[in-house]
């Protein structure tokens, strides 16, 4: 095995590892669901940097996909006895055929119209969340969401199982988002990201790729939005809302777009940093603005993007597009 | 094709043999990339037809005119800019793969072999625009002439029946633009690829080209062999009529 | 009957709140090509600079609406050369994003100095005004002829001044202003500037009406979006039509239908009109 490859490899069990030992070595429940919450956030924030970073198009919807997943498998569980492992396809299969229709927008729109669009959807997901009492619980929204259920040996019902089966589904979304972007579909995605123009002479469908790139990205924060309801044991419409896809915007872009790494360490850090400094919450939108503005502008991959560059001359791996 | 008030391409009627070079020739304005504009697909035009081998194109979106075997290269050298030469190439194979999302993430067989497949391909593309050992160079450090070079490739590596050239000799000198005249004529003649190309440097159109068709003021004003064109004096007028204007 | 012209009074002091917060966003958005996610933060920063001249500081009306427009003038100004100016030429998801960051700052400082909570503000007008069998509130007849006044001085701004020119040629050719020896940066920031004070206009007459909270703009900014879209980007008369249209559409439909359906009416246009006329309904002009 040569040198870099084992740099590339530390590079990424390293912080697996360390992901792993975590609850056992930090014995502090209120942190482990801390790092619960930030795995679920990441997961959707994944999803958006399929949209944004590599395919190059904005959804303000996307917390509205978050919490819909999460009110579908909610829903399922506490109202209608369905077990988490078949409530959760369902509320993939249900965010994704949503995702597409949604998407139909994308076909033929420019993005900034396409941006306004789903920030109109974003805000009409949560007005039919709340209206719809009988479904959703209205403003109350749902409590009593049970926990997954065991498969075979394996309870999920302690704190310490769920944060392990949390983390699972975020390696697993990795390695989906890896495997998409060093893939022939990946291609597609940044090229149409770098030159839609080019794209369609070279006989890419532009618009179905936008759509295929939503689908995707709602699907993702279906993952997290329903992984995170059953943990929490209940959900509320402001899940859902525009301001917290601002928070995921904000993640992904101080993490880096179209990174590995990216979406992970924007939401540990910027979640871990909102909990260290509780004094300064209130501050929040106020001091992460003008980062995010910053960052827009002389930053416009996110601090982890130029993080990458470094990551690649160290472990001497190339890789372009 | 009328752009509001103002009639660019005005019933122009031409004939592309194929297999052929074809050459479109004019003073500026003359509606050359306009024409082009309309056969890729970029624009639909406002009346008249495109038919390409009997099958008619008409107004077909440009992703869709691509997929039927018409390829382009464009005035200002487009390629993707943050990715490798290779990278940029193997884009151009993606109309002939069919692996999806699925065989994306599970890493099926399919995908593995249209993934290789994609690379030999596209690499063979590069070396036949004579850009092979460029193929792990991002795009952003390579020469001008290189990057005409990458582009007819990424044009090649669709598999073209017809393949169009706007101005693939601006801005480079004229050594690059000989290695360029001989490359697109062995693109004529290996390939059998049909080109059609709109330039301004005569020698090149000259050396080049089977046929020659000439627009002004977006009108055809003649049409035939080049040495026949050359010696027009409707065509040699509209040249000096130009600059008398310009 | 009564109710009809009621509400249909009611709707057109809706529509001019709307109509100029659209016309502000549909110069920067037409002219700069900035979709100015904060703009509806301007609009609520009027509000609020409003309040607090009422309320605290005990000023007349006129002189409260003269602060809250010469401030949020300035806080335009101040986007365009804070923030956007460097980001002229980039995508519109950059522009947008870091739209959305300043949106972030001026709700987050408008929530740590007021706080959240929904405060009224002092009725300087309170009398009313009964035409036609109707009653309407003086300060409904105030945001209409304001608004009406503010839209023919913008026409006559953009119409017979030369900065006004200057703004309508650097919308339809950035290039071609520069060339002619216009001060892009400076038509920028005056753009941005005009923006500010349709929407301190807006927000200052409509503060009276409704209660004052940080996220008062956010509705109002999706709803300018809308009209923006749907009368074309960078046109005045589209704006303006836009803005009453969409008002009225939502105060008969609250009336007569059902409140529910009043929020929809936005969000069903929209999806209207990029499915079948994605470019707008008016062409693009200023």
């Amino acid at each position: 095995m040569g040198a870099a490859r084992v740099k590339r490899l530390a590079a990424l069990g390293a912080p697996l590892l360390a992901a792993i030992l975590f609850p056992l070595v930090v014995d502090n429940p209120y942190l482990v669901s801390v790092a619960v919450t930030a795995y679920v956030t990441a997961i959707a924030v994944y999803g958006l940097d399929v949209l944004l970073g590599y395919t190059g198009q904005l959804s303000l919807a996307h917390a509205g996909f978050f919490g819909v997943g999460g009110y579908v498998v909610g829903i399922l569980t506490s109202d209608y006895g369905f077990s988490f492992w078949t409530a959760l396809p369902v509320a993939l299969a249900v965010t994704s055929l949503l995702g597409h229709l949604i998407g139909l927008a994308a076909l033929r729109t420019r993005h900034d119209y396409f941006a306004i669009f789903t920030l109109a959807v974003g805000v009409m997901i949560v007005i039919v969340i709340e209206r719809w009492e009988g479904l959703t619980g209205g403003t109350d929204g749902l409590i009593g969401i049970p926990p997954p259920a065991s498969i075979g040996p394996l309870s999920f019902t302690s704190l310490n199982a769920q944060y392990y089966l949390v983390l699972a589904f975020l390696v697993f979304t990795i390695y989906v988002v890896w495997a998409l972007m060093h893939s022939l579909v990946g291609r597609t995605f940044l090229a149409v990201r770098n030159s839609e123009e080019l794209a369609r002479a070279v006989g890419i469908d532009t618009g179905r790729t936008h759509q295929l790139s939503f689908v995707i990205s709602a699907a993702l924060a279906a993952l997290g939005g329903a992984l995170y309801a059953t943990f929490l044991g209940s959900i509320g419409p402001d899940v859902g809302d525009v301001p917290m896809t601002f928070n995921m915007l904000v993640y992904l872009m101080i993490g880096g777009v179209a990174s590995l790494p990216g979406p992970l360490v924007g939401t540990l850090l910027i979640m871990g940093l909102m909990q260290a400094l509780t004094a300064f919450q209130e501050y929040t939108m106020m001091i992460l603005g003008p980062i995010l503005v910053l960052v827009i502008i002389f930053f416009p991959h996110g601090i982890a993007g130029q993080g990458k560059v470094l990551f690649e001359r160290l472990t001497g791996g190339r890789k372009g597009a | 094709m009328r752009f509001g008030g103002l009639k660019a391409v005005d019933q122009v009627d031409l004939e592309v043999p194929a297999g052929k070079i074809t050459a479109i020739i004019g003073p500026n304005g003359a509606g050359k990339t306009t024409f082009f504009n309309v056969v890729a697909g970029f624009y639909a035009p406002t009346t008249g037809r495109v038919l390409l081998d009997d099958q008619d194109v008409t107004g077909l979106p440009s992703h869709k005119v691509a997929r039927l075997g018409i390829a382009r290269t464009f005035q200002t050298t487009q390629l993707f800019p943050e990715a490798s030469v290779l990278d940029n190439v193997i884009v151009g194979r993606r109309l002939h793969t069919r692996s999806n999302v699925f065989d994306a993430v599970l890493r099926s067989p399919r995908h593995r072999r249209e993934e290789e497949l994609s690379r030999e391909k596209a690499l063979e593309a590069l070396s036949f625009t004579g850009a092979g050992d460029l193929a792990e160079v991002l795009v952003a450090n390579i020469s001008q002439e290189a990057r005409k070079r990458v582009a007819i490739a990424l044009a090649l590596a669709t598999e073209p029946r017809v393949l169009l050239l706007d101005e693939p000799a601006a801005g480079i000198n004229p050594h690059e633009t000989d290695g360029l005249t001989s490359l697109i004529r062995s693109v004529s003649v290996e390939l059998g690829v049909t080109v059609c190309l709109v330039e301004h440097k005569m020698r090149m159109i000259m050396d080049l080209s089977d046929h020659v068709a000439v627009l002004n003021y977006g009108r055809k004003i003649a049409e035939g062999p080049p040495e026949v064109i050359r010696n027009d004096p409707t065509v040699i007028d509209a040249y000096l009529g130009a600059e008398h204007d310009a | 009957m009564t109710l009809f012209l009621q509400q249909l009074v009611n709707g057109v002091a809706l529509g001019s709140v709307y109509a100029l917060v659209a016309l502000g966003l549909t110069l920067v958005y037409g002219v700069l090509k900035v979709p100015n996610f904060a703009h509806g933060a301007l609009y609520m920063l009027a509000a609020y600079v409003v309040y607090v001249m009422l309320e605290d500081v005990g000023a007349p009306y006129a002189l409260a609406i003269l602060a809250s427009v010469l401030t949020i003038a300035v806080v335009g100004a101040l986007m365009e050369l804070v923030v956007f100016r460097h980001l002229h030429g980039k995508t519109p998801v950059h522009m947008m994003i870091a739209a959305l960051g300043v949106l972030f700052f001026m709700e987050g400082t408008a929530d740590v100095v007021w706080g959240p909570d929904f405060r009224p503000v002092p009725t300087p007008l309170d009398g009313v005004v009964t035409a036609f069998g109707i009653n309407i509130t003086e300060q409904r007849v105030l945001v209409i002829l304001a608004a009406v006044a503010s839209m023919v001085g913008l026409y006559l701004l953009l119409k017979r001044t030369l900065m006004g020119m200057s703004i309508e040629a650097l919308a339809q050719d950035r290039e071609g202003a520069l060339l002619v020896g216009i001060d892009t940066r400076r038509v920028a920031v005056l753009t941005f500037a005009i923006s500010g004070v349709l929407a301190a206009i807006a927000g200052s007459l409509i503060a009276p009406l409704v209660l004052v909270f940080p996220l008062m703009g956010a509705v109002v900014i999706l709803k300018a979006f809308v009209i923006v879209i749907l009368g074309g980007m960078g046109s005045v008369p589209g704006a303006i039509v836009g803005g009453y249209l969409l008002a009225l559409a939502e105060t008969m439909a609250g009336t007569y239908v059902a409140f529910a359906f009043s929020e929809l009416i936005a969000f069903a246009l929209l999806v209207m009109v990029l499915v079948f006329r994605p470019t707008g309904l008016f062409r693009k002009g200023v």
